[in-house]
């Protein structure tokens, strides 16, 4: 695979001068935790590795993975990163389209068997044999299954691919699944949220082609060193939760303070991403900064958890929408009546007993 | 070895009219009361370490249950310090996390003392579930408590209704809230440290944070529906049924109100 050019070949090409490449590789290794001697790793793999062909397919989605991918945040990046992979197929990106496309799919796929990466962006349908996502005349389903055969790793990028997002929300009409339930037999590395942040995306590739490795995975398969953490634990609001300081109203005093936004149904203590920490739009801001709660994009099943904007999650068992706290208390108030007759009863049964003795 | 024989258990060893003498002239005794204390005695059930880890529990559960709940659903929110000096949820949350750990620790000591201590320690633990007879004695029990049995048996250790609330609701409950509260307390500890090497698979079972957090709640407003239900039981059974209840949990004795072997 030698004829393919290296990273630092592309940047070159495009006019990034050698001092702005040191500086992408050195934010890159800041970005992924890595300490300053790794700096000069990254510089060698990019100038000395060839390209990762990548296959990127589209399933059920919105795309915004790939909207979020191509902003990626450091100026260098939003050049660099599409031509850092040798992004050889992606629908929604490439120049080719109809049976030229098709072709660069098949193409790559025999050109690099078993050493591209698959990327995928959202998920397949199951219901009505992949009938609801139909790519190129075929149900995506089918498109995926060939593609991850000589796949050397796949990577489900975002909600959809990760977890199902909302196609996959209850009742789930046309089955959709996630791909590590489709696709059983390849490491698959997940990249939640709902898109997940460009730079998750691009140190994710980055560590992948750098090391030449998957990046460690937590047990949801997560990439260890962006999803290990609860927003919670990282928030800039954390001690107004930990002093009892919370917005009651979108409108309150406590609002406009910036106090913890906990009670207004903010999910950032039970979802795990690097948000209050990398924040989004060249590290900008993030939903929280801007008053509003996390609504957990990166959580399985997030759009099932009842209302965004409510603490206590919903449960929907129980024929209503009831959270664990309406059914306790409607339990505790129950139980309780019946005690107070039981005991009523016993009472008079006691008494009663007591008068047939006298 | 001196042979016991009935009348040498029996036999008086002191005077007739030395019998009880305190009794008579200090306790309000009257005659019917020393005839009966006379037969009646206790069976030693619930050994000190039993006990001290029922009240234990009995504090942890409360502190636990409401801290719990106002970590869920917080006090209005206050100011009356800058953040900096203020601690509410903090200590809310060290309240929890200690009452859960003396919890833990109190449970672990409990199954060991299963092991080690009387018959009666080892009730709590299993349910005759493959026993017809237990069944049948169950369903006398409910009976009992649907008024349509005129008098409850004798039971030295739990009855078999009790006996199943308390494995349920104890045995697997507080086992169910410690393993999902360490997964939580996981959560925070981080990735590596001794909870999420421990319980950290659960977050991977149940996937969703939020799940977790709901089962967790679920399970708190199923102890304190056990705990109306136990509270309630214990007094009315001190009060109508033929043993006591509520100073056996004090004392470890239980005591028989008759000498009736039906």
């Amino acid at each position: 695979m030698s004829q393919i050019e290296t990273f630092y070949d592309v940047m070159r090409r495009q006019g990034i001068t050698r001092r702005s490449f040191m500086k992408y590789c050195s934010l890159t290794a800041a970005a992924l935790g890595l300490g300053p001697s790794f700096v000069p790793k990254i510089a060698h793999a990019m100038e000395t590795k060839p390209r990762t062909p990548v296959i990127w397919v589209h399933g059920l989605e919105c795309t915004c993975c790939s909207e979020s991918f191509i902003r990626s945040a450091h100026p260098l990046a939003k050049d660099v990163v599409l031509s850092m992979i040798s992004l050889d197929y992606d629908d929604t990106l490439m120049a080719a389209a109809g049976h030229a496309a098709e072709a660069a799919f098949e193409e790559t796929i025999e050109k690099y068997k078993g050493n591209y990466i698959l990327a995928v962006e959202g998920n397949p349908p199951l219901n009505e044999d992949g009938m609801f996502c139909i790519t190129g005349g075929k149900p995506f389903v089918e498109k995926l299954r060939h593609a991850a055969k000589d796949a050397k790793a796949i990577i489900s990028w975002g909600a959809c691919a990760s977890y199902g997002c909302v196609q996959a929300a209850a009742p789930n009409p046309t089955q959709a699944t996630p791909v590590h339930k489709v696709i059983t037999d390849k490491p698959i590395i997940k990249v939640p949220g709902c898109p997940p942040i460009a730079e998750v995306m691009t140190g994710v590739i980055t560590y992948m082609l750098t090391f030449d490795r998957m990046p460690e995975l937590d047990r949801q398969g997560r990439p260890a060193m962006f999803y290990s953490q609860r927003i919670h634990d990282k928030c800039y609001r954390r001690p107004h939760f930990d002093a009892g300081q919370f917005v009651e109203q979108w409108d309150d005093e406590a609002a406009r303070k910036g106090y913890c936004l906990y009670k207004m149904g903010c999910k950032g203590p039970t979802t795990y991403n690097a948000c209050s920490t990398v924040r989004w739009n060249e590290g900008v801001s993030f939903p929280i900064q801007s008053g509003h709660g996390c609504i957990g994009c990166s959580e399985d099943g997030f759009w099932d958890q009842h209302g965004f904007y409510e603490r206590v999650t919903g449960i929907k068992q129980f024929g209503i929408e009831a959270t664990a706290d309406q059914i306790g208390f409607a339990t505790t108030a129950v139980v309780g009546g019946a005690v107070a007759v039981h005991a009523a009863a016993s009472a008079l049964k006691r008494a009663q007993k007591k008068t047939e003795e006298a | 070895m001196r042979k016991i024989t009935d009348e040498r258990i029996y036999e008086p060893k002191v005077r007739p009219e030395e019998m009880l003498e305190a009794s008579r002239l200090t306790g309000d005794a009257t005659l019917e009361d020393l005839e009966s204390i006379r037969r009646r005695t206790s069976v030693y059930v619930y050994e000190a370490p039993v006990r001290i880890w029922h009240w234990v529990n009995a504090l942890c559960i409360t502190i636990l249950c409401v801290t719990g709940y106002l970590i869920g659903a917080p006090l209005p929110s206050m100011e009356f310090s800058e953040a900096t000096n203020q601690f509410v949820m903090g200590y809310m949350r060290f309240a929890h996390f200690a009452a859960g750990t003396v919890l833990s620790i109190g449970f672990l000591a409990r199954i060991y003392w299963a092991f080690v201590g009387n018959s009666h320690a080892r009730q709590m633990f299993y349910v005759p579930i493959f026993n017809l007879r237990y069944w049948k004695e169950f369903i006398f029990e409910l009976k009992w408590y649907m008024f349509l049995e005129e008098e409850p048996k004798k039971y030295i250790g739990h009855n078999p209704l009790a006996h199943m609330a308390m494995f349920t609701f104890i045995t697997l409950g507080i086992t169910f809230m410690m393993i999902t509260g360490w997964a939580l307390y996981a959560e925070g500890a981080g990735q590596g440290s001794l909870p999420d090497t421990l319980f950290g698979w659960v977050l991977g079972l149940v996937q969703n944070s939020q799940r977790l957090h709901t089962l967790h709640h679920l399970g708190m407003w199923s102890i304190v529906v056990f705990a109306i239900i136990h509270i309630y039981a214990a007094i009315r059974e001190d009060v109508m049924s033929r043993q006591s209840m509520v100073s056996t949990m004090i004392s470890g004795h239980r005591t028989f109100k008759d000498d009736r072997i039906e």
